[in-house]
């Protein structure tokens, strides 16, 4: 028992160490709470040395504690991905003027951004369903109060309360639909829910009851319709770091954490390797169709309702929903080749949509405003500013030479290559619906004149060399994207399926 | 051929970059050096092409075969190695050109040469407008040189940018809705001919030998090459090749649905940039509000990419659904003909009427290439070249109008025959080009087309034969508004065209008499192409392509 409790920690290394960046950020915040700088500083040795530990599991796969966690490349993919955006985040919150105003603490601040990355990553390898829940919660709470961590700014007050609100409805309906499938079943494990379910032997009505109530969790974590209402508000409320966190990182745990949960019960383990590398689902619930129609739902929603907006946390928002739906066109495939496209797609996503919110918020820093008419003249203002901010527009749009065409390729091609060909055009009328308000912004960065002529908006040489490391992986994955495709093709094997 | 060890091909290419690091490297203030370091630079291109086209043997065909085709270059450029469930990724940078596209790389350097001098005036941030100036330049080159879709796709893409900033930047009172609905309508047609592309990649395979390059299985059968692995391809000529087509794949096979869908889409996505009815509705607002250099380059090259696309892809890849569709081909190039001719009829704008003229005259281009016979072809290539050069001098004729008076109002002139000599020869000789008066150019192909159509679509062909007259009567209506009648007081002071203006405008109209009086030059280029791909379409319209196990 103890020596199993042992072997199983060493898989646990990764997590471990967040646990204990958490506890050492907090001592360090109370012996030097002036200097917010050195318990960032802690964190983000915590954060490195977890990315170090991660990479060390590369390859690695187990079950460990009592089938709760797993370890796989699957679950190493998310982890990195959610440990590479949270130090850049942390490197955002450095010099965000939002958040270091004369009297705010930061030290908490930081030493929550370790929790919330905790939970995200317990999420990318939980199998268990009680264990999915806790993690989501785990990292739901945290982003609640981080949220609300401007507290002097009214809206971020109501974003934060808004959250606790939705994410709570959601995460009941969630509990209520693992109960279900609890009493179906008799199992909360992913594996032995697939032998119960590969019996055939439930009752086809409530299985759908159960899955839809179950999805409304993973849908809230990924802002998909109809359970995004939470996402402009909380955006537009929470720090630009948090926006720019939560639309990265929470998303990829709740890609995560979904597609697991599709791929260990509901494939049918017993049909082995199909040709092409499509899963063979089991009977009973049509997910490959349900999904395919709340993509349709998110990204046209996302997309429509974008082109109203006007401030440029909420245009991100609505942007970042119409991307959870060109990410589950990619999960609609149920194959190798659709999981691999939204492990490409969800690279070039970080980048970019961190790239977007990153340059938001150095304009904000200086001008104090996110209205995209503020941006009027930006060019002659902040010439490097507003020609990476079009180029992580460009490839938000999805256009050549940048990362994100890459993504939307391979995302077409997996649907083209399995016949969800209408799927694909409605994804392609998506692209060019998004086109006119990422339009838009370059509009007014470069074709308006500014009228009252304000100064240059200069940056400091950090800010600029943290810019130039998310430039680069958006030009140089496209001319040369064999690094990012070969990482994600070997990501998507998942522990103990076909 | 190379210099420096680099290709030919990929040197009038990327030349302009070169530009576009150069132009940013001068300072703010230096103007004119940037304008002059431009007009270098597509100098130099077009030095290059005339290299190319001296040393162009015009007996080789090219198309769909690699042989054929000249001054290829190519390299493996993204190689993903297999994994189970999915095939090996390889995409190529593979240039060439045959007596198509040889044409059009002629025409874009020289228009792109035309429009550095036209843009002299050119005073709203310099730097910026000739960086974007060149890399459309490039885009547009890189067009007609590409074997790879790949490749293909990503230069077609990287031109719509710079046109955005062109048109909404340095344009006209309505430039932010001209630009954006260029942008939207072009994007569309761009994402539907990208799914057609990923359809084609998942259908056709070329082999891969241990040097990294791909073959055709045809040409790799007649080279009696074994042993090379087999992969899905982005290469063009494997995609017109009918034993690359896996049995059983999306589009293998002749006449099935999915065939005619993709073809749709690819011809939605070149209609757009045509642009043919009824997708043309962009054009009219892009021409006027976009300053006369990017007129220039729009009406010159950029249309004629839809159609070179049609003839590069559509027409070779798709032969079967070609055939079943050519009426509906005919039908849209005649309704433009005479609906761009009829619009034009009405206009008072100078710049919008030629804007609609230029949609009636690519009308012709697409009636041609619908008779699928090689004179019909011939002439809609050569009506392409013919249309690129006339239609130039005419959006530039309307610039030096522009320039004096501020207004493109047509029926504000009247008499400035005696006023401006110089300027009434030249738009004497342009609009008669392009009503297609015998002895010009544009006569020429236009009675090619028109001959070639008349033996497939013999109603049609009649009908069509309307917009002569129509088109005569528009453009003699211009002339008489502009040069007779009586000056009025206002343009008293109008000068004559100066000697920048008559360096851009003298030598394309010196290239329309000459092409008038003596075609042969630019149709023995693309003769033996053309017979080629006739030749093709009549022998795979009926076999599809079905993969040859």
């Amino acid at each position: 028992m103890i020596e199993q409790l042992l072997s199983d920690l060493s898989f646990f290394k990764p997590e471990l160490t967040l646990v204990v960046t958490f506890l050492t950020a907090i001592l360090t915040d109370l012996v030097f709470r002036r200097s917010p700088v050195v318990v960032a500083a802690v964190c983000l040795a915590g954060f490195a040395l977890t990315g170090i530990f991660i990479l060390g599991q590369n390859g690695e796969e187990a079950l460990i504690f009592g089938n709760m966690l797993t370890v796989d490349a699957f679950a190493v993919f998310f982890k990195v991905l959610i440990t590479l955006s949270a130090i850049l985040v942390l490197v955002f919150s450095l010099s965000s003027a939002e958040l270091n105003t004369p009297g705010r603490s930061l030290g908490e601040y930081y030493s929550l951004l370790v929790a919330l990355t905790l939970g995200m990553i317990l999420m990318a390898g939980a199998t268990n369903l009680l264990m999915i829940y806790l993690a989501i919660e785990l990292s739901s709470m945290t982003s609640y109060i981080l949220t609300g961590y401007t507290r002097e700014a009214p809206d971020s007050s109501e974003a934060s309360l808004k959250y606790v609100i939705y994410g709570g409805l959601s995460s009941g309906i969630m509990l209520y639909g693992i109960s279900i499938l609890y009493g179906l079943t008799g199992t909360l494990d992913l594996y032995q829910l697939n032998q119960v379910l590969a019996t055939g032997d439930i009752n086809d009505f409530t299985l759908l009851i159960a899955g839809v109530f179950t999805m409304v969790g993973f849908g809230y974590k990924i802002s998909a319709v109809p359970f995004h209402f939470w996402t402009p508000d909380v955006y537009e409320g929470a720090p630009i770091t948090i926006t720019a966190f939560l639309s990265v990182a929470s998303k990829a745990a709740g890609f995560a954490v979904f597609i697991r949960f599709l791929k260990v019960a509901f494939v049918d383990a017993g049909a082995g390797e199909v040709a092409g590398g499509f899963w063979t689902m089991l009977q009973g619930f049509d997910w490959p169709l349900m999904v395919a129609i709340v993509s349709v739902l998110t990204m046209t929603l996302g997309n429509l309702v974008a082109l109203w907006q006007d401030n440029m946390k909420r245009l991100l928002a609505y942007s970042s929903i119409a991307h959870a739906g060109y990410l589950l066109m990619g999960v609609v495939v149920m194959g190798n080749e659709g999981t691999a496209a939204v492990l490409i797609y969800f690279i070039a996503y970080l980048f970019m949509n961190l790239g977007a919110f990153y340059v938001v918020m150095l304009i904000a820093n200086k001008t104090g405003s996110e209205d995209v008419e503020d941006y009027r003249g930006l060019a002659a203002r902040a010439p490097f500013l507003s020609l990476s901010l079009s180029l992580f527009l460009i490839s938000l749009t999805g256009l050549p030479p940048t990362v994100g065409f890459i993504g939307k390729l391979y995302l077409f091609a997996a649907l083209l290559n399995s016949g969800w060909i209408w799927l694909a055009v409605v994804g392609g009328i998506n692209t060019v619906i998004s086109l006119y308000y990422y339009v838009k912004v370059f509009r007014n960065m470069y074709l308006r004149e500014d009228e009252e002529k304000k100064g240059r908006i200069e940056v400091g040489a950090a800010q600029l060399a943290t810019l130039v490391v998310l430039l680069v992986p958006i030009i140089l994955f496209f001319f040369y994207f064999p690094p990012i495709v070969e990482f994600a093709q070997a990501s998507i094997r998942i522990f103990g399926t076909p | 051929m190379e210099f420096l060890g680099i290709g030919i091909l990929t040197w009038i290419t990327f030349l302009p970059v070169v530009g576009i690091v150069l132009v940013l490297m001068i300072p703010k203030y230096q103007r004119d050096t940037m304008r002059w370091t431009s007009l270098g630079i597509t100098a130099v291109q077009l030095f290059l092409s005339l290299i190319l086209l001296s040393a162009f043997d015009k007996g080789m065909a090219g198309i769909n075969s690699e042989a054929g085709m000249q001054f290829v270059e190519k390299a493996s450029w993204i190689d993903v190695q297999s994994v189970a469930w999915f095939g090996r990724v390889h995409i190529e940078y593979f240039l060439g050109i045959d007596g198509i596209s040889v044409t059009m790389v002629l025409l874009t350097a020289l228009i792109s040469l035309v429009a550095v001098i036209s843009s002299w005036t050119i005073d709203k941030s310099v730097k910026g407008y000739f960086a974007m100036l060149l890399l459309l330049n490039t885009g547009m080159m890189g067009v007609f040189v590409s074997l790879d879709f790949f490749l293909f796709y990503l230069f077609w893409e990287i031109m719509l940018l710079p046109m955005y900033f062109l048109i909404g930047i340095w344009g006209g009172p309505r430039r932010e809705y001209a630009a954006i609905k260029f942008f939207l309508y072009t994007l569309f047609g761009s994402v539907l001919m990208l799914l057609a592309m990923i359809a084609l990649y998942f259908s056709t395979t070329a082999l891969v030998g241990p040097d990294g390059l791909s073959i055709t299985i045809t040409e790799a059968a007649k080279s009696g090459l074994e042993g090379l692995e087999k992969v899905y391809t982005f290469n063009m000529l494997a995609m017109m090749d009918p034993a690359s087509y896996e049995p059983g794949s999306l589009l293998a096979g002749a006449h099935t649905t999915w065939r005619y869908v993709a073809y749709v889409a690819l011809f939605i996505g070149f209609a757009i940039k045509v642009p043919t009815f009824p997708f043309h509705t962009w054009l009219p607002d892009a021409h006027v509000e976009a300053p006369t250099p990017i007129s220039v380059i729009l009406a010159g090259v950029l249309l004629k990419m839809g159609a070179y696309g049609m003839l590069r892809i559509s027409f070779p890849m798709f032969p079967d659904a070609m055939t079943e569709y050519a009426w509906m081909l005919a039908l849209v190039g005649v309704i433009s003909m005479i609906y761009g001719a009829l619009v034009a009829m009405a206009q008072t704008d100078f710049k919008k009427l030629i804007a609609y003229s230029s949609i009636s005259h690519m009308g012709v281009v697409i009636l041609g290439m619908a008779s699928m016979n090689t004179q019909g072809i011939t002439g809609a290539v050569f009506q392409m070249f013919n249309h690129g050069t006339i239609t130039a001098m005419l959006f530039l004729i309307v610039g030096v109008i522009y320039d004096r008076s501020h207004t493109r109002g047509l029926n504000e002139f009247g008499g400035l025959m005696t006023k401006m000599p110089k300027y009434a020869a030249v738009m004497t000789v342009a609009f008669f080009a392009a009503l297609g008066l015998p002895g010009l150019s544009g006569f020429i192909s236009e009675a090619f087309s028109l001959l070639g159509a008349f033996q497939t679509f013999r109603t049609l062909t009649i009908i069509a034969a309307v917009t002569i007259v129509l088109t005569a009567a528009y453009m003699l209506w211009v002339l008489q508004r502009v040069f007779l009648g009586t000056l009025p007081e206002k343009w008293n002071n109008l000068t004559d065209m100066d000697g920048r203006e008559m360096v851009m405008l003298v030598p394309l109209a010196i290239i329309v008499i000459f092409l008038g009086i003596y075609p042969s030059p630019v149709l023995d280029l693309m003769n033996s192409s053309i017979n080629h791909l006739a030749e093709i379409l009549h022998h795979s319209a009926t076999a599809g392509m079905v993969g040859a196990n």
